[in-house]
């Protein structure tokens, strides 16, 4: 008997490891018979684009929660970077400045003015003990202003015609048999195949995701923000500056969000203060379905992609379905709790041991 | 004979309240000391100034027959004094080795100038001082929080071993431990001592003390009272010394 509750506990736990991967497949399943659109390479590109912002967010939200913070500004900070790079794009090509380098300026300065919010967090957090939450929530108050005071009400617009041809291009474009081009859209005659693979945005996007996933996994950076997260005590006294490493750690977070603001005006060619917000219960939510823990020291970026694409598909399936997405947000925050519950009552269920 | 660590007439203060007054003690290679008293003794304090934790207001310390200023936690782990507190500080959600090899990780290059962490070493590290000190540990891969408390309380232990100490202050090493890892713990103590160690241990299982100390020393309200060989006193003494209802001779 004890030998079958013992099978039974396993099987529970093996299954509990992977919910959020079968989900995944029970989801994507689910829409691929009953909408004609989602099983395709349209489809799943469609499932990529909406979710970069969440990707970008997410992997912001995954390094703060693992060192047992959160930061709640990622969503204003990446509006205020829509607008900044926006206005800054707008700026330099009326000055005569070519698109392209207008463009590449505009994000460059923006990502270096990002490190600011996440440092005044991070030094916040760090050096004077304000809880992340009310550190962040204030960024949060202050980036939205700031925002608004920046566009007065009319949205940065005007920006050069290469912005959308970059935002909304495609990595791959395929003529079957005929021709194969990176980056630059052929020109083709009408009742042609043309295939456009994998969004430009998901691939800058999946760059600094990579570089930052392996920083986390390999260097002793990223296991230094592991044992903070376990044990701010353990750091101190093995020698880690837990202060520095905290403000380093936020600032990863406000540049992520940053370069998804960025990301954001390319892809819709316009600066919006809100364009992150909704945005922000997404990526911590992704963050918990990947398996971390809200209390810290616990998970991991490739997790956190694994959640976005849980949102991102029920996001776009849902909309192909013609169902309103506000079900969406109702399930989002109920899968939130459901998870934090398990973390806090059966941490065995969902965390590996080794 | 020359002590390992010694402390001469150091005192600390906090405001008014003398924590320390004048206490001097020394410990030899391969010497475990008790130091006993009650709670506010300043037996915690005394060995927060040995580890770097706090700064004396007067007095001196001696390590290996020199006078030194420790004055930060990190100068006295360069030294090779280590101390184990008793909520051990090990970082929960990490496995064994990256525990042992904490803010002093073993990295590697790949591709010729990216390093990262190199696990096989450390774990192969990891198990070579593990071995030496004769504790068994399922899987250096498991997470501390997988462990039982005699465990936690090795790995702790063989940290500080891996980096070279030369002298171990062990802040209640028993206090949480059920019978049979508590008997283990004091083992590894005696092990420890063999291999030439100084230590010194604060407890308050006097049994624990008694079973393996060579020499008690015992503070009441700041001062040293008395100091003993373990096995020319007895546990009805020691105590009346700790609460003071004795006579002292000193």
């Amino acid at each position: 008997m004890n030998r079958n509750s013992d099978k039974r506990k396993s099987l529970l736990v093996f299954l509990g490891r992977r919910w959020a991967l079968i989900f995944l497949v029970i989801e994507s399943l689910v829409f691929s018979f009953t909408t004609e659109a989602f099983f395709s390479l349209k489809g799943i590109q469609i499932v990529l684009f909406y979710g970069t912002t969440i990707f970008l967010l997410g992997t912001a939200e995954t390094f703060v929660i693992i060192t047992g913070g959160i930061d709640l500004s990622v969503g204003f900070v990446m509006g205020f970077a829509s607008i900044v790079s926006a206005k800054i794009v707008v700026m330099l090509t009326n000055m005569g400045v070519p698109p392209a380098i207008s463009i590449l300026l505009g994000m460059l300065i923006t990502w270096m003015i990002g490190l600011v919010p996440g440092y005044v967090n991070g030094s916040l957090v760090a050096r004077l003990n304000v809880p992340p939450f009310i550190a962040t929530f204030s960024m949060l108050g202050i980036t939205h202003g700031t925002s608004e005071l920046l566009i007065r009400g009319v949205p940065a617009k005007n920006l050069p015609y290469l912005a959308n041809a970059i935002g909304n291009g495609y990595f791959i474009y395929l003529l079957p048999g005929k021709a194969i081009s990176f980056f630059n859209k052929p020109v083709i005659q009408r009742g042609e195949l043309l295939l456009e693979i994998i969004p430009n945005m998901v691939v800058i996007a999946f760059v600094f995701i990579l570089i930052f996933a392996f920083l986390l996994k390999r260097s002793k950076f990223g296991q230094h923000i592991y044992a903070i997260g376990g044990s701010t005590d353990a750091a101190l006294r093995a020698g880690i500056n837990v202060k520095a490493h905290l403000i380093k750690v936020y600032m990863i977070s406000s540049f992520f969000a940053t370069l998804s603001g960025t990301v954001y005006m390319l892809q819709y060619v316009t600066g919006k203060a809100d364009a992150g917000a909704p945005f922000l219960l997404d990526a911590i939510v992704a963050v918990v379905i990947g398996g971390a823990s809200l209390y810290g020291g616990i998970g991991t970026i490739g997790g956190t992609i694994l959640g976005c694409l849980i949102l991102s598909v029920l996001e776009t399936g849902l909309r192909m379905m013609g169902v309103p997405t506000f079900d969406k947000y109702i399930a989002v925050g109920v899968i939130l709790i459901l998870a934090v519950l398990i973390d806090q009552f059966f941490p065995e269920l969902i965390h590996r041991e080794e | 004979m020359g002590y390992v660590l010694e402390v001469q007439n150091i005192t600390k203060r906090f405001g008014g309240l003398v924590a320390v007054d004048n206490v001097s003690m020394g410990v030899n290679a391969g010497e475990v000391v008790g130091l006993l008293g009650d709670n506010g003794a300043g037996k915690s304090t005394l060995i927060k100034m040995v580890s770097g934790v706090y700064h004396p207001d007067g007095g001196k310390i001696f390590f290996l027959g020199k006078e030194t200023r420790i004055n930060n936690p990190m100068d006295a782990l360069f030294l090779g004094i280590e101390t184990i507190y008793q909520d051990l500080a090990l970082a929960e959600n990490l496995n064994v080795y990256s525990n042992i090899f904490l803010g002093r990780e073993k990295l590697k290059k790949i591709l010729g100038m990216i390093k990262v962490l190199d696990h096989d070493y450390m774990l192969a590290e990891s198990k070579k001082v593990l071995k030496k000190l004769e504790i068994e540990i399922p899987s250096l891969k498991n997470r501390i929080s997988m462990l039982s408390g005699g465990q936690r309380q090795a790995v702790a232990i063989s940290r500080s071993l891996y980096w070279d100490a030369k002298f171990l202050i062990m802040d209640e090493p028993t206090a949480a431990l059920g019978i049979t890892e508590q008997k283990k713990v004091l083992d590894l103590v005696r092990l420890l001592r063999s291999q030439g160690l100084g230590i010194i241990i604060i407890s308050h299982q006097l049994h624990d003390v008694f079973s393996v100390a060579d020499r008690l020393v015992i503070m009441r309200r700041g001062e040293k009272v008395a100091e003993r060989i373990t096995k020319d006193t007895d546990p009805n003494e020691v105590v009346g010394l700790i609460v003071g209802a004795e006579t002292v001779k000193r």
